[in-house]
């Protein structure tokens, strides 16, 4: 299972210029063909943006231009009006600072933990190391209502229900599970050469891990926190349950909770969704290059 | 006997030498035990209960439980609705999927450079930054009967009432369907780019200087040899769709009729809605091991298929 997938910092191959390639000839005769392709990705792309212009046209309009010209029409005028209503609703700057935390810690910590325990298994190669991953690999495969009653009395027995520490510590374990799964695979493909050589120098496996084994995985670990920060960001059932409680809410969370009251406006539920998705977008943007690398990263809602 | 010697000595050697490794597993073999192993056998040992949670007395029920779900048409409805998530997050997106990256990664990249490639996949990919709670939203207003975008637009070109998406118990399903095909389709494209990199580019030249067409390019070249990463998007997708729990919630809450329920919000709904958490559990264990079943099954398969091959 380990050398099936690529590991994540896989070589970019440098191809030729188009200009510079072979098979001229058969190359103009596809020209058509070549925009028709462009013309196919190109409205699949608008097919899957329109739902995001929908969604900042909505934010955007007053609830009465909204009521008579439906969801469809440019707004007659931009007016920030639906987000300071959804301020006033929700109390976004709390939500928002828990979602940070949590998001944050779990992406930090759990790609911490996800090392330190990759190394034991990758590069110890610890008995049974086989059994262990895939134990690890059950965890990532186990649905959460198995583990929601349990995890909700037992949150609520040492006084974590309704703290954000209980899906910091929840959400560290289960994106630690994949993470070293990743990672292990990854480790066991680095050069046998340079763990020697450290081991000749005299440093012990603690003084390994992080001199030696560390900074080459780095861009790794780097593709690990963001979709970790993104995924933990973007959870809806765990917290839904243990953070009951509007002051330890995240920012999803508290979009839901809102929607739930029935009266909300439409407009004011589109400048919350806005805001909602804001920090991963924009976290997204900045990190857009990782995506090359972080491939087998990706999951599943 | 001498010859023994080493050979005993260095199977202890190496576990004196790995036995310090097991300290670097402590950490999360503690968070496993708490988060993870210890609630699930918790689980187990509540579905052999009748409780209503809370305060409530436990009624033992041995396996009852479990023999009331055989009997419970709701529950195997719901897993009957498990294979059209599967149709919607693994079917339809892998094989959009696979089609749009060697697209982008074979025409559009060569054709109109490898940013415009880039750009295009990051908008398929957006979807799947997007919290599910606000996915889940902005579905529902498209999909409103009234004021929603599809039937607005409908009325626009005459076709006055539009129908009703997420309220119909004949087409509620197909709609939630049509939301996770958006929300997955980002997801093989990027695994499957990342995959056609690691491909020698010579052998596209080879196959092109041949007079090899896109489409025999990409059934002789890109399919076979992004293969593992096939099977990986099948099986990541595929347990993913037998856990969908909140596009459901959030969408149609299982309705119109019950015709949108899934297994994990039956055992959702058991918990903390009907107060049957006996029941709960036991539909919450029951899915855990099918999962588990078809996760190995898949597994067992893709190896015995890498193997034939060589």
């Amino acid at each position: 299972m380990n050398d099936e997938f690529p590991p994540a910092p896989s070589v970019v191959a440098t191809r030729p210029h188009p200009g510079t390639e072979p098979a001229e000839q058969s190359r103009r005769n596809r020209y058509p063909l070549r925009w028709l392709m462009l013309l196919m990705t190109v409205t699949a792309a608008t097919v899957m943006l329109a739902p995001f212009l929908l969604l900042v046209l909505n934010a955007f309009k007053t609830s009465a231009d909204y009521s008579r010209h439906g969801p469809l029409s440019w707004p007659a005028a931009f007016t920030p009006q639906a987000f300071s209503r959804y301020l006033s609703l929700v109390d976004f700057p709390v939500a928002l600072g828990n979602s940070v935390f949590i998001a944050g810690a779990v992406a930090f910590l759990g790609a911490a933990l996800s090392l330190i325990s990759a190394y034991a298994i990758g590069i110890g190669k610890v008995r049974c190391n086989g059994a262990i991953l895939a134990v690890l690999l059950l965890a990532t495969m186990v649905p959460q209502e198995a583990l929601i009653y349990p995890l909700f009395y037992g949150a609520e027995e040492v006084g974590l229900l309704n703290s954000v520490w209980s899906v910091v510590i929840v959400f560290t374990v289960l994106q630690a599970a994949f993470g070293t799964y990743l990672l292990a695979s990854v480790m066991t493909t680095l050069p046998k050469e340079l763990l020697e050589a450290a081991v000749i120098d005299g440093a012990s496996r603690w003084q390994i891990l992080w001199r030696v084994v560390f900074p080459v995985l780095r861009p790794t670990l780097s593709v690990l926190v963001v979709f970790f920060f993104i995924w933990t960001w973007n959870e809806f059932y765990l917290p839904l349950i243990l953070l009951n409680d509007p002051s330890a809410q995240t920012v999803p969370i508290a979009l839901a909770t809102l929607r739930g009251q029935h009266s909300i406006d439409i407009t004011v539920l589109n400048a919350g969704s806005l805001l909602s998705l804001l920090p991963t977008l924009v976290f997204f943007l900045v990190f857009q290059r990782t995506l090359s690398r972080g491939v087998t990263a990706g999951a599943v809602k | 006997m001498s010859a023994l010697v080493p050979d005993r000595r260095l199977p202890r050697k190496g576990r004196s030498r790995s036995g310090s490794y097991w300290l670097y597993l402590i950490p999360i073999a503690a968070g496993f035990a708490v988060v993870v192993a210890a609630p699930f056998v918790m689980n187990i040992v509540l579905s052999l209960y009748q409780w209503k949670g809370g305060m409530a007395p436990k009624h033992w029920y041995g396996l009852g439980n479990y023999l009331d779900l055989m009997h419970d048409a709701e529950f195997w409805h719901s897993f009957r609705n498990s294979l059209f998530m599967i149709v919607a997050i693994v079917v339809v997106p892998t094989l959009i999927g696979i089609v749009l990256a060697a697209v982008l990664f074979d025409y559009i990249g060569k054709a109109f450079g490898n940013r415009a490639a880039s750009f295009l996949r990051a908008t398929y990919y957006l979807p799947q930054i997007l919290p599910i709670a606000v996915a889940g939203f902005i579905w529902s207003t498209i999909l409103d009967p009234r004021q929603g975008s599809i039937n607005t637009y409908l009325r626009s070109i005459g076709i006055a009432s539009g129908p009703d998406w997420l309220g119909d118990p004949h087409l509620a399903l197909y709609s939630v369907m049509l939301m996770l095909i958006w929300l997955q389709i980002g997801y093989p494209v990027v695994v499957f780019m990342a995959a056609l990199q690691r491909v020698d580019p010579e052998l596209y030249e080879a196959a092109e200087l041949d007079g090899a067409g896109w489409l025999r390019r990409f059934r002789a070249i890109t399919v076979p040899q992004i293969r593992p990463e096939v099977f990986f998007v099948v099986l990541t997708a595929t347990v993913g769709a037998l856990k969908v729990f909140a596009p459901i919630l959030i969408l149609t809450g299982g309705g119109p009729e019950n015709s949108t329920v899934v297994p994990s919000y039956y055992a959702y709904r058991n918990f903390f809605e009907l107060s049957r958490v006996g029941y709960g559990a036991a539909i919450a264990t029951f899915t855990s091991v099918v999962i588990f079943a078809i996760a190995a099954l898949l597994i067992v398969w893709q190896r015995r298929s890498e193997r034939q091959e060589g």
